[in-house]
This record gives C-alpha cells, structure tokens and sequence, in this order.
C-alpha cells in the first residue's frame, strides 16, 4: 500500500469507525446511537450477558466463523473477525468468557448487510471467545479459544 | 558389524590413547564410510536447507538432548524421540558418526573422536560440493541465523549477513532476525539482500494495521526448467516469545487461510514444486501440513530437531514431507525431488552432519570469518574460568549451562530463586574447557540482555511457570511456542506434562520449605520482553561469578520430577530428576 494511501486511510479511520459504517450503510443512526444496553454490557458472567442480548441459550453452529490469533499478540488488542453464514442474520455478538465483563460488543445489522463484522477486543486472560448470532428469531453461536500469555522464553 | 556401548567406549579410549582424535579421518575409517559425503544426485530439483545456526561462524560442540517430551498426538513420534529411540526409528547404527551427531549418546567421549561441528568455511565446502553435483540447486535459510554469537550482536549482524551471502543464500525467513528490530531487517532486506539478489519471504507477517504484507509471501524460481516456488513462513510467535516493541507494526501469526491462499496462487502461476521454507517448529509444520494442501515439502527448524528423514503427511489431496533440520550449523539438509510430467514423482533426502575435521574449510570463507574477528578477538577469547563439568543447554526442564546462568544471578544477585529462558540454542563445553567470553555470549547474546530482580510472590512464581508450561506441553501445536521449559533456580517442584494449564506444577519448595502462595520471595530473572528494562546484562553477571569461581565443579541440576508421561517415554532418557 502506498504511504499517501495508508494516511489518508488513517485519517479516516481517526474520524470513527462507526461514521463509515453509518456512511457505508451498514448501521442505521438510530442502532448506533441506540439506549446502551447496561444490563447485558455489565452483567459479570457469561450467561447473565446472554441473557441480556436475548439469546440465552443459543444452538451451536458450524455457519458462524471466527477468525481470531490462537495466541494473542496483545491481549490489549485482540483482532476478531466473525462471519456469519446463517441466512437473515440480524445481530452478531462477541463475548470473551473471562473477561470481568464478558459482552465485549453486540453489532445490529440491517438492510441486508453481509454477517460480517471485524474488531479488536481486550482480553485479560486466556479465555473462549464466543460469537452469538441472532437470524429469524432464534440464536446461533460459536467460540474459539484465544490464548493470553505474558511471553518471553521461546526459541 | 553391531557395536555395543561398551565396544564403542573401547574404541574410543584406544582412539583417544593413539592420538586419533586429532586426526578424526583415520578413527571415523570404521565408522563412517570414506564416502561419507558422496550423495549422488537423484531427478532434477534440489534444495538445500540450514537453519538456526544462531550465528556459530567456526565448528562448536552441540548436544542433542535427552529429553524432548512430546504430548497429545506427539506423543512418542517423531522428533519426540531420544537417543536409542531415535537410534531404532532411523537405524541407525550405534557408535557410529550419524549416532553422534543425532543424539546426546557417549557424547563427551565420541565428541573427541569426531570433532567439532559445522562453521561456515566447513559448512561452504559442502554447501559447493552438493551444488556442484546439482546445477541450479537453491540454498535455503531457515532463520535464527543472525542471532546467538557474540560477534553477531556486537556487528549488528552484519558478520552472518555478509557471511549468508558469501555461502550463497538464495531464500531466507526470520525469527530472533527481528529482534535487531524492525528498521535493521528492513534496511538489510533492502539493500544488502536486495543487491546480493536474496528473497526474504514471509507469508506470515502483516501490518498491524491493514494487514498488508511486509515482505514477499514467495518467490519463483526455475530450476532445470521447472518452476518453483518457495513460501516463506517466520516464526508465528515473534511478538509475544520475543519483544513486541522491536517490531511494533508488524503482526504474526500462523495464518493457514493466506498460507492455502499463496499455494493456490503459486500453483496457478505454474508452479510445478511447491515448498515451504518454516520456522514454525516441527509440531507446528507437522499440523500445518495436514490442514494445507498442495505443499510439497517444508523445510522446518526453530524446534533444533535434527530428523534424518522426513515425515510424510497425508491430506486432503496429497501428500506434504515436513523435514526439521537441527541447529548451529550442525546439519546440511539434501533434498532431492523428480518432477515429471509437470509434479513431484519421488524425493531422496539426506540430513547431513557438518563435521568439521572431514570437510577442509573454505579458503575464501576461512579468510572472511578471520578478518570479521579480529577486532573482537581480545575480548572473544578472555578466559573467565575453566569448568570440570559438562556444560549443554538443551533439554525440556535444564542444562548445567542454565544452572550456571541462574547460579549466577542468585549469588550476585542476592535472589531466592532465578529464571532463564528455555532458550533452545546455545553451543556445548566438554569437561576441562575454559569458559571463555565467547562461549558465555553464545548462551546470552541478545539485544534485551537486561538482568532484573522482582518481589514476587509464591503465587505470581506459579503462574509463570505454569503459562510457560503451557507454551510447551499445550496438547494443540498451534498453541505452543517451541521453547523449553524456563529454567529454575532455587525452587524444587514437580511438572505434569499431560495435565491441563494451571494443574501442571506441584510440590514447589524453596530451601527445602512448602513456596507459600501469598509469600514474597526475591526473583532474579533475564531477557524482559517489556520495553524499558534497564538491568546489568547477563553476560556481565555471569562474567563476574565465573571471575569469583575460577573453576566451575560440581554443578548441582535442578530438574523436576516428571509426573504422567510413563517410565518407557521415547522422549526421555538417562533421566536424573525423576520420570513416572
């Protein structure tokens, strides 16, 4: 990539990734702008969290992939990446298991937006990290471990 | 003719007593054949492979361990296996030369008879010969080439840069290359690679903020004809084994998905060969290569095991041959491919021993690595003390060189307890040599050699161990980072390989008393990966104890007693610590 190309993008992602999703017609105003949801944000466990996004026991399913570092690199900045391939899907969640506050972000797609959604999570500590899809009504989910480990000693 | 143990060491005493050892051609006459050497070529595409030389310029000593446990699906497979086991697997005949170079067996004893290892005047003159018999060959760099030498660090690596392209390098990937930080790879890959026409090439390494690549993820070539391509794969791991500060806009990882991607692309160019040049670690490429298809081979190191012959994995349409091919300059890789009818129909390979006595040095390169000393040499050659033990590093839980690093940083530091990395490189001392400056810095040259003393408590020294237990023993490859066990000074405890992370340590006692969880406890401790460190190096540390000693005897190891992985485990032998 070029470095005029690279700034340019750098100054547009300082300006807020949810204005170019807001632009790119992913989100609708009124979901990112929507009332905070306190319950499920700081519900301390992973079910409570759940239960809060309203998916409280959702089916396993081999449709929803989550790309994300066997180990990270910064538990500071986890990159994930989920895709969704369950038709209709309207919401994509992510949970890291042990963190303090497990409901890391919960995104709402509309307008047939694509089940993808990609960001970077703090992680305090090796954990699963879940995704929870809800499609038609119902609830999906996945998780994938993520290791956090405080390094040095290889090689 | 089958040589016991007891035969070899008569044969050995007689060898030594008749002055043999200095002229290792004529005691090698009965064990290796005169034409030790002669690899005929087999087809048309040849590689050759080194890899974690750690910058060992001249011949050295280097054990094999005695211990290398493998868990999970590992267990008991290759390179998991040890001495006589190892032995039986490959057939190869004990008391011999490749004996002495694949396993740690009668080392001391047959070190005399055989000599030293690799250096790269020695390495030069096999590298040519095996070219000549093979036009066109291309010469491969595992990496963890710049790196674990005295010289190396104190050149910037520019004596193993100028000495990679003297030998002839054509492909390299990296490791512990990036702790000389970002800027330096790239400045060295841009001009010093670029004009010498090298290709670094890393499918692996991306920017951390668009995930663009940072280096070529391949390279084409052509050989007799056919064309090749060679994947690069560094270290996954870098980042969190290494510091990430040195190279804070790069991002690692194993990445299969782009690593599938790059093989399809290759093969759409018309690539006929496909192969991987990895520093993933041998478990790690064993997966790997089970889950990606259209490899033909990776050319595996970072684990330093030295496997004779390759291991063939089946997947979902084919099959891939993952090699591993030892550390400090001990082995040459040889392999031999026949492509016919636009794909790879049959491979030879051969893992060879560097042995410098039966290979003349290079002149051109000989006068290179005498001339890129000399300024260095009063300082390389200062004799610290001379040690009556033998001294190694390599093995899962310690080497008596470890004992003296952490011996040394409890004494002149004060400390109850010591970490060391487990650090897999790093050359061998056999009883009576002197303990130069030079063989200190090939256990300890890094760029983050700062020494630190830390109040932790019982609890804190606890998960330490326990998470570097798990980059070791975790049953999933791709969750392991291919070091060993961080060595420990002080603390007497107990290790479960096969239990789960946090479960796998026991029994942990200081000075003979219960380690209380919530107790502090003085630790001393080397290698910070966090940026900012500002301790005494190592190597003076240590340079200061060996001063004071004088004579290094009696060296007491402190290994754990191994609990779970069975008593017949061809991952461990001569065990003194305790195995159940």
């Amino acid at each position: 990539m070029n470095a005029l190309r690279r700034n340019v993008l750098k100054g547009a992602a300082g300006a807020g990734v949810v204005a170019v999703a807001v632009a790119a017609g992913l989100l609708k105003p009124t979901q990112a702008m929507a009332a905070w949801n306190k319950a499920a944000f700081e519900a301390k466990n992973v079910g409570d969290a759940m239960k809060g996004i309203g998916a409280a026991s959702p089916a396993d399913s081999k449709d929803i992939t989550i790309k994300a570092p066997d180990i990270a690199e910064n538990g500071a900045v986890v990159p994930v990446e989920v895709t969704s391939g369950i038709a209709g899907t309207t919401s994509i969640a992510i949970l890291a298991e042990k963190n303090a506050s497990p409901l890391v972000g919960n995104f709402n797609l509309s307008g047939g937006a694509q089940g993808f959604i990609s960001t970077r999570i703090k992680m305090g500590q090796t954990s699963l990290v879940r995704a929870v899809v809800n499609a038609g009504g119902k609830s999906y989910t996945a998780a994938k471990e993520v290791k956090v480990t405080i390094g040095g000693c290889g090689g | 003719m089958h040589m016991n143990r007891r035969e070899f060491l008569q044969l050995l005493a007689v060898a030594a007593a008749s002055g043999m050892a200095l002229d290792s051609k004529s005691a090698l006459a009965g064990n290796a054949p005169a034409n030790f050497y002669d690899v005929p070529r087999h087809g048309n595409v040849s590689f050759l492979h080194f890899t974690d030389c750690h910058a060992q310029l001249l011949p050295v000593w280097f054990r094999e361990p005695n211990v290398n446990l493998g868990v999970g699906a590992a267990l008991g497979k290759v390179p998991h296996l040890v001495g006589q086991h190892l032995l039986k697997e490959y057939g190869i005949k004990p008391g011999g030369a490749e004996a002495h170079a694949f396993t740690y067996l009668d080392f001391t004893e047959a070190a005399k008879v055989y000599g030293k290892v690799g250096g790269f005047a020695h390495l030069k003159t096999l590298v040519d010969k095996m070219r000549a018999q093979r036009p066109g060959a291309l010469l491969l760099d595992g990496g963890d080439t710049w790196q674990g030498s005295a010289t190396s660090l104190w050149t910037n690596a520019q004596d193993m840069v100028d000495a990679c392209i003297k030998l002839g390098v054509d492909v390299m990937t990296p490791h512990w290359e990036s702790t000389f930080g970002a800027k330096r790879v790239m400045e060295i890959v841009n001009k010093d690679f670029k004009k010498a026409n090298i290709d670094f090439v890393a499918q692996n390494i991306v920017t951390n903020d668009f995930g663009d690549q940072v280096f070529k993820p391949y390279t084409i070539k052509e050989q007799n004809g056919v064309k090749i391509a060679v994947i690069g794969q560094a270290f996954p791991y870098t980042p969190i084994a290494n510091p990430r500060w040195m190279v804070p806009d790069w991002s690692f990882g194993i990445r299969d998905d782009s690593m599938q991607k790059w093989v399809d692309e290759a093969r759409a160019k018309g690539a006929q060969v496909v192969i991987v040049l990895s520093h993933n670690g041998m478990d790690v490429d064993l997966k790997m290569a089970g889950r990606v298809t259209g490899i033909d081979a990776i050319f595996g190191g970072h684990t330093h095991d030295g496997v004779p012959q390759p291991v063939k994995i089946k997947n979902a349409k084919g099959m891939t041959l993952v090699t591993n091919a030892g550390s400090n300059g001990k082995f040459l890789g040889v392999m031999d491919f026949e492509v016919k009818g636009k794909r790879v129909t049959s491979f030879k390979y051969r893992l060879l021993p560097v042995f410098s006595n039966l290979l003349p040095a290079d002149p051109a390169m000989d006068a290179y690595i005498k001339k890129v000393r000399a300024p260095y040499e009063s300082k390389l050659s200062e004799k610290l003390a001379v040690s009556d033990d033998f001294l190694y590093r390599r093995g899962n839980f310690n080497g008596t060189w470890d004992q003296l690093l952490v011996d040394a940083m409890m004494a002149v530091k004060g400390a109850d307890a010591a970490f060391s990395p487990g650090f897999r490189w790093g050359t061998t001392l056999l009883p009576g040599d002197a303990i130069t400056m030079e063989r200190l810095m090939d256990q300890t040259a890094i760029t983050y050699p700062q020494t630190t003393l830390t109040s932790m408590t019982g609890e804190m020294i606890k998960t330490i161990m326990e998470d570097v237990a798990d980059n070791l023993f975790n049953a999933d490859p791709y969750y392991q980072q291919g070091g060993d066990m961080v060595r420990v000074g002080g603390i007497e405890y107990t290790i479960a390989p096969n239990a789960a992370i946090g479960k796998r340590i026991g029994s942990m006692t200081i000075k003979g008393k219960p380690v209380a969880a919530s107790k502090t406890y003085k630790v001393a401790g080397w290698a910070p990966v966090a940026e900012g460190a500002t301790g005494e190096p190592i190597w003076d540390v240590v340079a200061t104890y060996l001063r004071d000693k004088k004579v290094i005897k009696g060296l007491k190891l402190n290994e754990p007693k191994i609990i779970g992985v069975g008593k017949s485990n061809p991952g461990i032998a001569n065990y003194k610590g305790g195995v159940s």
